[in-house]
């Protein structure tokens, strides 16, 4: 597989939410809005780069045996300090996202990455697949999230976190047609349960099409 | 008394880690398709998040919290939660190898079940009190394991359905999982 086919893969084809299920505890529960969606997206996606990148820089001086603690350590570091950065810096996050930000610790993408690409390639690659892998996860965030605020609430809006402005809000579905079960947890699952269905469709129907052509 | 009384039955039923909380969802659609397995995780975590919140709890009163290192609570939770669930392991794999053959891949990942560090972080969080920390971290597990069992009776069943093809799996079992939170919703009037 080249750079480019490594970078993408984690959008759709290999999108580690719904087509592997890794860190589907955090992406159920904050993504009730947009806001909550890119907090943590963005947060996931600094921690796995940076994960990535020191333990692809230290990958051979890990003695074999113990080195799942090696990079558990390493991870629960970076993600203490990004904790405490967001504390103080964008505290709307920190009280939205609560026991979910330092939970990222064993967000299962982050370990998984460190263990199946990080220990084994180049930092550069490393940092690359962290970055792709990371984006694939918020992306599958935000669309969640998009879906689950406009029917729960009928709004689309985003502050800045750092000075708590309202950015923008546009209203697209009238007050009294929002359906606010899906800001609760039956509507995660829910929502969850009907995108994971939705790409398995897509990978079907890829395969089918692949299939096809061989026949041919 | 009745306070602790009261937490507990929030912790099972109300304040449900899988249904409310959203922790420990991956183990909960991996082992739960048979009943058997799905207890034997249940005890194994009942028994890891209670002991691990002893441990944690006990470390940051009488450790961090006097040398003010409360920075480092992350670091030593995972730290202690790793070591802990290696000793069960090793522990049941010694005891009970047809338990260990059952839980299979699902008890090393337990370290990263989301659920005993969140237990965890939430005592000191919610600034529980050493009794009110053990009736938490006993009633947020034995939730779990209920929850986990009334699921996979429920997908026993579901293997014989007819399904859509998208829908196979896991996608049914999410669907699944949100009839059982608007279900358990309902106890939210309970306390």
């Amino acid at each position: 597989m080249n750079r480019k086919e490594n970078f993408t893969a984690g959008f759709i084809r290999e999108n580690p939410v719904f087509g592997l299920y890794l860190g589907c505890c955090s992406t159920l529960a904050i993504t009730t809005s947009l806001n909550n969606a890119i907090g943590m997206g963005v947060s996931v996606i600094i921690v796995l780069i940076l994960s990535n990148v020191i333990i692809s820089m230290m990958r051979k001086i890990i003695p074999d045996e113990i080195r799942i603690p090696v990079y558990i350590v390493v991870i629960a570091a970076l993600v203490k300090s990004i904790e405490l950065l967001i504390k103080a810096y964008a505290s709307s996050i920190d009280a939205a996202l609560g026991l979910f930000l330092p939970l990222i610790v064993v967000n299962c993408i982050i370990l998984g990455r460190a263990e199946a690409f990080a220990s084994k390639n180049g930092v550069l690659d490393s940092a690359l697949d962290g970055l792709g892998m990371g984006l694939g996860y918020t992306c599958a965030l935000v669309v969640m999230s998009l879906i689950r605020q406009v029917i729960a609430t009928g709004l689309i809006n985003f502050t800045n976190p750092f000075t708590n402005q309202l950015i923008f809000e546009v209203r697209l579905i009238p007050e009294s047609f929002t359906i606010s079960m899906f800001g609760s947890p039956t509507g995660a699952f829910l929502t969850f349960a009907v995108l994971a269905a939705a790409l398995t469709a897509y990978k079907n129907a890829q395969a089918a099409k692949a299939a096809k052509k061989e026949a041919k | 008394m009745a306070n602790l009384f009261t937490l507990f039955i929030s912790a099972v039923l109300i304040n449900n880690v899988i249904l409310s909380q959203f922790l420990g969802v991956c183990p909960f659609l991996g082992v739960s398709k048979n009943k058997s397995s799905a207890i034997g995780m249940g005890a194994a975590v009942t028994f890891v998040i209670f002991g691990a919140s002893i441990l944690t709890y006990g470390l940051y009163k009488l450790v961090l919290e006097p040398n003010s290192l409360e920075y480092m609570d992350l670091l030593s939770f995972i730290l202690i939660i790793a070591s802990f669930v290696q000793f069960v392991e090793m522990f049941i794999k010694k005891f009970s190898p047809a338990l260990y053959k059952s839980l299979g891949i699902y008890l090393p990942l337990i370290t990263t079940n989301c659920a005993v560090l969140g237990v965890a972080l939430d005592n000191i969080k919610q600034g529980f009190t050493f009794p009110e920390m053990l009736v938490y971290s006993l009633g947020i597990p034995i939730g779990f394991t209920l929850v986990l069992y009334i699921f996979s009776t429920i997908r026993e069943r579901l293997d014989a359905a007819d399904t859509p093809v998208s829908f196979k799996g896991n996608p049914i079992a999410l669907i699944v999982a949100a009839l059982m939170a608007l279900a358990f919703s309902g106890f939210a009037g309970l306390v």
